[in-house]
């Protein structure tokens, strides 16, 4: 177990990560903590892609010397993969910025236990 | 190959492209644009429906010309079709039914974009039903959050924001999840592309040590779609969401999004995983007993409400159970019910949220049931198709909820299991019940005898009778011909293996 966890440990620390960026999103009261457990989540799945993905001795898929042999180059889809992954998260956290900056101008507070009961006060029912 | 069958690329680019356009339009250039454009989706889905319902098999379309297991592909069989064309008339009955309110929740100057985030929203459901890879389903599951997260907050007061920042927070979470599960099928798989990936992951299920990575990472792909989409314990979200959201916005999101994810994960079992490998996995009773859960605690949630749209967000989380029950039972015939439910939910609650304001505007713009008495009757028109809604919601026949809890009833009694049988007829029953009685509370309150009952005018158009016309008549054909659609779903699930 402990000899399996040290030979993969990329894996293992991503894992860690994802791990402590789940219960960051979602114990975490304040708003811009929550924000940054959701990057360190998705920081642990783009870590473990890319560590799968990469193969120790072999190069990054663009031919050079006429060597064509696939088993000289790496597969280029996870780190294609990862980017992909990167810009959807950062457009989610730009989204999540703003509406935090939102709910802040509204009430002063990023305390979301606190908003909630605040928004209760409000007589804006339809 | 015919030309029908560049046709689902089509809706996806279509819609891409209007929502782009609709950034240049004025509001009402832009909603009649994208009414047009909604017709114009409809009749290319139709088309493709009736293209693979005559030649009786589903088509791959390779795009940029490179084979599997290079290329990305988008597939199209009768199932896909059938959600295709039901999803994009609810989308266009929704827009049509919620122009009264948008201009009313939306300054008038951003109304254009609302456009867009429909458009957009189009396109990314369009692609969800229709691809074949995973990476591009998570990449569109994406989009489609963040553009439901847009159509929420377009109300600007506080309650939609902080709807909207709960809400994010739950579908991030479930992102998370399902792109950890994707990537953990991939590393085990080699494959992104649903076809090569099941075939690779049969291989793998052979050998009984490797089903535990496999149920794993299965597993957390589910768990992910399950939160997106609502499921007990997850739900608590719902009611805030759907209940502050301009009536459009409630429509889509709770009858279109949420079932969008549910679609996904069944595609997923079938096309990616396997569902004989999936069958082997302990996911599906988990799923029933939350499933179950959600069912009665949605459902007693929903009795207590008392504003009517937080009823009928709870609502919507005991159906989310039902469909998640139907899954669970596992079998065509649990599926097939799972999916005949995800249209006869997304007819019927649309048609229920589209409602309820025209309720309100006549009982001083309010939604607590005490101001609603006699609203029913001061627009007759809203109480008929609220009371036709309810009706379906309750399982009374004629209707598609009723169509769809006999299926529900002969899934369990198909499983051959005695426990899950009594299991599922004991909450069937109960939550029946429990439906019966805030539906037809609300029923009799709507059309109780009140001081004022004098028909009013709201200001609605003729085209608001139109749209729910639509709904109430896909509703009922759903019941009267559920056979009908349970065959073509069981033919579609035959052409997902």
């Amino acid at each position: 177990m402990i000899v399996n966890l040290i030979a993969n440990y990329e894996e293992a620390v991503a894992v860690i990560l994802f791990g402590i960026g789940l219960t960051t999103l979602l114990f975490q009261r304040n708003l811009i903590k929550k924000l940054i457990g959701m990057n360190i989540m998705d920081t642990g799945t783009f870590l473990f892609l890319a560590s799968m993905g990469y193969i120790r001795g072999r190069k990054a898929p663009i031919i050079v010397n006429g060597v064509t042999d696939p088993a000289a180059y790496i597969n280029p889809v996870p780190a294609g993969l990862v980017l992909t992954g990167i810009v959807v998260s950062v457009s989610v956290t730009a989204i999540m910025l703003s509406l935090t900056v939102r709910l802040y101008s509204r009430y002063h507070t990023l305390d979301l236990d606190d908003i909630y009961v605040l928004s209760k006060h409000q007589t804006e029912d339809r | 190959m015919s030309f029908i069958t560049n046709f689902p690329l089509f809706t996806i680019i279509l819609s891409l492209f209007s929502g782009a356009l609709c950034m240049m339009l004025s509001g009402e250039a832009a909603r009649r644009y994208t009414l047009t454009c909604e017709c114009a989706l409809i009749a290319m889905a139709a088309c493709v429906l009736g293209y693979t319902l005559s030649t009786g098999q589903a088509f791959t379309y390779v795009m940029g010309e490179f084979p599997a297991p290079w290329g990305n592909e988008i597939r199209a069989g009768v199932l896909e079709a059938m959600t295709a064309v039901l999803f994009l008339i609810v989308m266009f009955c929704a827009v049509l039914a919620g122009r009264k309110y948008l201009p009313i929740d939306i300054d008038e100057s951003k109304l254009n974009l609302y456009y867009t985030l429909i458009n957009l929203m189009t396109a990314a459901l369009m692609a969800l039903i229709w691809t074949n890879d995973l990476f591009t389903g998570y990449v569109f599951l994406e989009i489609l959050t963040l553009t439901s997260c847009g159509v929420l907050i377009v109300r600007e007061i506080g309650r939609t924001t902080l709807a909207a920042v709960r809400y994010m927070i739950m579908n991030l979470l479930g992102s998370g999840l399902f792109l950890l599960g994707v990537v953990l099928l991939y590393d085990v798989s080699g494959h992104l592309l649903m076809v090569p990936m099941r075939a690779s992951i049969a291989s793998l299920a052979s050998d009984p040590g490797n089903m535990t990575v496999l149920s794993m990472a299965v597993g957390i792909l589910t768990i992910g779609l399950a939160i997106k989409s609502g499921l007990f314990p997850f739900h608590y979200w719902m009611p805030d969401t759907y209940g502050w959201a301009t009536p459009t916005s409630g429509a889509v999101l709770s009858s279109l999004v949420s079932k969008a994810y549910i679609f996904l994960l069944v595609k997923t079992y079938f096309r990616a995983v396997g569902i004989d490998v999936v069958r082997r996995m302990p996911i599906g009773n988990i799923l029933l007993v939350l499933g179950l859960c959600g069912i009665v605690f949605g459902s007693v949630s929903a009795l207590r409400a008392d504003h009517i749209n937080r009823m009928v967000a709870f609502s919507s989380a005991a159906q989310i159970g039902y469909i998640y029950m139907g899954i669970g039972l596992g079998g065509t015939v649990g599926f097939t019910a799972a999916i005949f439910h995800i249209f006869a939910h997304a007819v019927t609650k649309s048609a229920l949220f589209l409602t309820t304001p025209r309720l309100a505007a006549v009982s001083d713009d309010s939604l607590l049931f005490k101001n609603l008495q006699g609203s029913g009757l001061r627009d007759r028109n809203a109480g008929i198709f609220f009371t036709a809604a309810a009706f379906s919601m309750i399982g009374i026949p004629v209707f598609a909820g009723f169509a769809s809890k006999l299926m529900f009833g002969t899934a369990a009694v198909s499983v051959g299991s005695p426990l899950k049988l009594i299991l599922v007829m004991v909450v069937l029953a109960v939550s029946s019940l429990l439906n019966a009685m805030y539906f037809i509370r609300t029923v009799i309150r709507i059309f109780g005898p009140a001081p004022d009952t004098a028909p009013r005018y709201t200001g609605f158009r003729p085209t608001y009778n139109t749209a729910m016309v639509i709904l109430t008549v896909a509703n009922i054909l759903l019941g009267l011909f559920s056979q009908v659609f349970a065959d073509l779903i069981g033919r579609g699930l035959m052409m997902f293996a």
